[in-house]
């Protein structure tokens, strides 16, 4: 059974639809890469799946949590799965392990000791147990982006959605946040990435989705979707990228 | 004739002025706990509730605090309810700072980056304690200098207090004049005070200002 299904989700920004019908099944352990150009409705996708946005037709629900409108159904969605952001977006008057340990403390209700215990498991899992009483705005962009994974973890979701998570960070500090990813693939975490990192998607990745003007242009293996892609968008769109 | 020295004058006003600090303060404390609560229903997903805020927020700031003052005064009163001039006093302060504090705290809000809503959303926490943990802790940093800067406005309101008969600095000005016939000296002195209790507020307020824009501490 899917983990996550996407079910003819469409939406629209006023007279601009974005989303055009989109129907996707995520099987628990899948790792996902959505490509496309900007403006092809990528992460919007991606922000739809645990209601950062709203839809305004067809359905999305995650290990049986629905997309709902209520606060209560988004909670039990989001608890289901996590997010990581471009921007990092750590909170910057809390400490490395207060913004880990703070959403399983009050969401979640776990004790100090319980939350410590988690923060510095999670630490340790992305290599910044030493940055455990640091602040944000003492770490480079690529370990705040990894303590964001940690943070993320320490919900324990069943899947994560990365929203082009390397692509605010200096060149020389992709890969430590990507071999983290990849770390999180290896142990069997279900993955929906937004990428522009092609050859992170053709190594890690189990299906490649591109998307372009709103729909699912092509979905396959990585293998079929970048050696032999049999749309014209999707030739394209390769070329710009790939040299 | 009894004669008055500057001395009983300035004694007298200081006395007065005690209540003038005691109105300041208490219509700080509880606008400011009224203002937090609009400030929460202002900036609430529900369009009903917003809406609320935003009504209740355009009246009080819309009318001259005066109005305020007389209506709460008198209209209580057409009820049959006694309302005494402290109370009174009181209250209209703390229905209109109410509504500064909270619009003032909104644009810090407003100020924090969308990012801090959208990674406290998808760790699943509400409304209520995206505010308290999140937003609030980093807002505050900002709406130090602006909050201090509107106390002055609120010693200052006070003033206005004097006209339904609550004995505060210019209330008790008026008073002494009355008996010493030194109008010039009495307000001038009283205008010392308000000056003395003000200036440093406001002094402290852009100090403020230029020390959280100049560094970024935790």
């Amino acid at each position: 059974m899917p983990l996550i299904t996407i079910d003819n989700v469409k939406k629209s920004y006023g007279a601009n639809q974005v989303l055009k019908g989109i129907r996707m099944d995520v099987e628990p352990g899948e790792v996902i890469a959505i490509i496309g150009k900007s403006g092809s409705g990528k992460s919007t996708l991606l922000r739809c799946i645990n209601g950062l946005e709203s839809i305004d037709e067809g359905a999305i629900s995650v290990a049986g949590s629905h997309l709902g409108k209520t606060e209560l159904e988004l909670r039990n969605l989001r608890l289901k799965v996590g997010m990581i952001f471009q921007q990092f977006n750590l909170f910057p008057h809390l400490s490395v392990s207060r913004n880990v340990m703070i959403s399983p403390m009050i969401v979640k209700g776990a004790s100090e000791v319980t939350a410590r215990a988690l923060a510095m498991k999670n630490l340790a899992r992305v290599g910044l147990a030493e940055k455990f009483d640091s602040f944000p705005d003492q770490l480079s962009g690529g370990q705040q982006q990894r303590v964001a994974i940690a943070r993320a973890l320490s919900m324990e979701p069943q899947a994560l959605l990365c929203d082009e998570v390397t692509s605010a960070l200096d060149p020389e500090l992709v890969n430590e946040v990507l071999s983290v990813v990849r770390s999180l693939a290896d142990e069997g975490m279900t993955l929906i990435m937004v990428t522009h990192e092609m050859r992170f998607a053709r190594e890690v990745c189990d299906r490649v989705v591109f998307m372009h003007q709103g729909k699912v242009h092509e979905i396959g293996a990585p293998e079929e979707i970048f050696a032999n892609p049999s749309t014209p968008e999707l030739k394209q769109f390769l070329g710009m990228t790939t040299h | 004739m009894i004669s008055f020295s500057l001395w009983d004058i300035l004694r007298n006003l200081l006395l007065a002025g005690r209540w003038t600090i005691a109105l300041s303060l208490a219509t700080f404390v509880l606008g400011g706990m009224l203002g937090l609560l609009i400030l929460f229903i202002r900036t609430s997903k529900s369009r009903a509730l917003q809406n609320i805020a935003r009504v209740y927020i355009e009246i009080f700031q819309g009318t001259p605090l005066l109005m305020q003052l007389f209506l709460v005064f008198f209209g209580v009163a057409l009820f049959g309810i006694e309302v005494p001039a402290w109370l009174a006093a009181g209250l209209t302060l703390t229905l209109w700072s109410a509504s500064y504090l909270a619009e003032i705290w909104r644009g810090c809000v407003e100020a924090i980056p969308r990012g801090q809503w959208e990674a406290s959303s998808v760790l699943a926490m509400n409304y209520v304690q995206q505010m308290r943990y999140v937003i609030l802790p980093q807002a505050l940093r900002i709406a130090i200098p602006p909050t201090i800067g509107f106390s002055v406005q609120i010693i200052k309101g006070t003033a206005v207090t004097s006209i339904i008969g609550f004995v505060e600095l210019s209330k008790a000005a008026t008073v002494i004049t009355n008996a010493t016939f030194m109008p010039f000296t009495v307000y001038a002195a009283a205008g010392l005070f308000y000056f003395m209790l003000c200036w440093p507020l406001s002094k402290y307020s852009q100090f403020l200002e230029r020390k959280y824009h100049a560094a970024h501490h935790h």
